[in-house]
């Protein structure tokens, strides 16, 4: 099993936390990992993107162009990242601020509504953990007990009391995403 | 028990020095590799095992207090990226010339000048042929993955004081804001003052009755002595090149082309040859792990057995001439590769293998 994932958004909304926790579930569950973020000044406000790699074998080339899985949540990523999913592959998108939706039909594509059910129940700090469980109900690469690890290790120990709150919006996005367009 | 964890390439390396057992870090903050030293900051290393971790004014300052370290067998590293390492260049060849052991960082970005802050491997030439001036080698080790951004700073500190040489690791902005899983070596002990003193004979550490003054200079002012000083350099990268030459060959056994590239463009052409064989084409990857000692030997066999030789950089090619010093003409040696930061993709790559080589 190989799953290469492309994160985007904006800085700010977790993207490059999101990765990082999805990467160190993968490390405590003895799969090989890498993360490779776009750095530099796209800090708050700017664009964000962090390309995830989860593999039962070595892992080639931390840098690739084509993608499993694209999980996008604004529009400019979804200009840029749209195409780059293989065919056959996986879009997720949150369609809050997105003005031209996917139109590719050799991919399966899903919603998921998180910035505002994260806003609704209070959770907009955990608004990426809202998407990261929207994508393992799709895709469970990772154990959810191995989540928890990956939590607990990403997390500084001071903000480990957060745990819970980041598990509930896994929950939450789980429920919550939809089908938009599958391929038969 | 080695310790598994997830972390940077600039990081893993940061940790790996402390655990190596090195004295000082001295270093000036630079994109991307600013978080060698604020991982020191926040480990406060002074507190596990006395290391001293120190923002000079300067790159400048920086080398120079790695100078002053080094002169008295301390175990000193510094870290930058290509506009600082250029600022250090005067300190390193100064270092090189005193034959004094440290250990370098250069996080590769974009240039020239300023450039940009993302990835390159434009400081080829500056790292093997010698950025400072004079006559003299540094002993150049190129990390592909965040394990050897651990694995070199623990083995750069060996083969800096089994030379003598101050030892480059040439990595790039990819390898060192990277996230992989890496294994730490456990805790080595620093030096104390007396096994420096049994350790590093030739250091300042104060003179006693029974030996002569210890003296660091690069300065002679006596050419013929200053002759015989480069001739016994020389020698020493002589033995260098005889002992130290490290590569990784993929693939190699039974292909028909051939991919020459470290660091990045190592791990991307991986991907590339994989997807190459894939297509039912014979292909393999030649990384080179130390630059300087080159592989040269290695490469001029393979070129007996291939049709064509691509090197991958990112930059306008310049690992290519010393591919082609060991090809002399027998093969097509071409070069593909992407400038300022950006980095190519595997099936560019693969593209530039049909065009240029397969196909050309």
């Amino acid at each position: 099993m190989t799953e290469e994932i492309i994160i985007a958004g904006f800085g700010g909304q977790g993207v490059l936390s999101m990765g990082k926790i999805l990467a160190y579930s993968g490390v405590m569950e003895n799969k090989e990992v890498s993360w490779m973020p776009s750095y530099g000044p796209e800090m708050r406000g700017g664009t964000a993107n962090v390309i995830v790699i989860i593999s039962d074998e070595r892992i080639s080339s931390p840098i690739v162009n084509y993608f499993d899985t694209a999980i996008i949540l604004n529009q400019q990523s979804m200009d840029k990242f749209e195409k780059t999913v293989k065919p056959g592959g996986l879009l997720i998108y949150d369609p809050n601020g997105i003005t031209r939706h996917p139109e590719r039909k050799d991919i399966n594509i899903y919603t998921i509504e998180a910035a505002d059910e994260a806003s609704k129940v209070g959770l907009s700090k955990v608004f990426n953990m809202v998407v990261l469980g929207g994508y393992l109900k799709l895709k469970p690469i990772v154990q959810p007990e191995y989540i928890h690890k990956g939590l607990e290790k990403s997390l500084p120990k001071r903000h480990h009391g957060l745990i819970p709150e980041n598990e509930k919006a896994i929950a939450k996005g789980k429920e919550i995403i939809k089908e938009k367009y599958l391929l038969n | 028990m080695k310790e598994l964890r997830l972390m940077k390439g600039n990081e893993a390396f940061a940790e790996a020095a402390i655990r190596a057992g090195a004295d000082g870090y001295f270093g000036y903050p630079i994109t991307p590799q600013s978080e060698v030293m604020e991982y020191l900051m926040a480990e406060k290393p002074h507190e596990r095992t006395g290391m001293v971790v120190l923002q000079a004014e300067s790159e400048v300052a920086a080398i120079n207090m790695v100078y002053g370290g080094a002169a008295c067998g301390k175990r000193v590293l510094t870290s930058s990226s290509s506009p600082g390492i250029s600022l250090k260049q005067e300190g390193i060849s100064y270092i090189a010339g005193a034959e004094l052991p440290c250990v370098i960082l250069n996080v590769v970005r974009g240039g020239p000048g300023l450039g940009t802050i993302q990835p390159s491997q434009s400081d080829y030439f500056q790292s093997t042929k010698g950025g400072g001036h004079g006559d003299y080698k540094l002993l150049v080790l190129a990390p592909s993955s965040v394990q050897e951004m651990a694995d070199f700073a623990g083995l750069g500190f060996e083969l800096a004081f089994k030379y003598r040489n101050p030892v480059l690791i040439l990595s790039d902005g990819a390898i060192g804001q990277m996230m992989e899983k890496v294994e730490l070596d456990e805790q080595k002990p620093r030096w104390t003052e007396e096994e420096i003193i049994k350790n590093t004979p030739w250091a300042t550490t104060g003179k006693t009755k029974n030996r002569e003054r210890n003296i660091i200079t690069s300065l002679d002012l006596d050419s013929g002595k200053q002759e015989l000083h480069n001739i016994a350099l020389q020698a020493k990268y002589r033995e260098m090149e005889k002992n130290e030459t490290r590569y990784e060959a993929i693939s190699c056994e039974d292909a028909e082309y051939l991919i020459v590239a470290y660091g990045t463009s190592a791990r991307l052409s991986q991907k590339a040859v994989d997807l190459l064989r894939a297509e039912g084409y014979k292909v393999g990857l030649l990384r080179p792990i130390t630059l300087f000692p080159f592989p040269t030997a290695v490469i001029a066999k393979l070129a007996d057995q291939v049709k064509g030789i691509l090197t991958v950089e990112m930059s306008a090619g310049q690992m290519i001439e010393d591919v082609r010093l060991a090809v002399g003409c027998r093969v097509k040696v071409e070069h593909f590769g992407r400038m300022g930061g950006i980095i190519p993709s595997p099936t560019e790559v693969v593209d530039a293998m049909h065009k240029k080589i397969i196909g050309g």
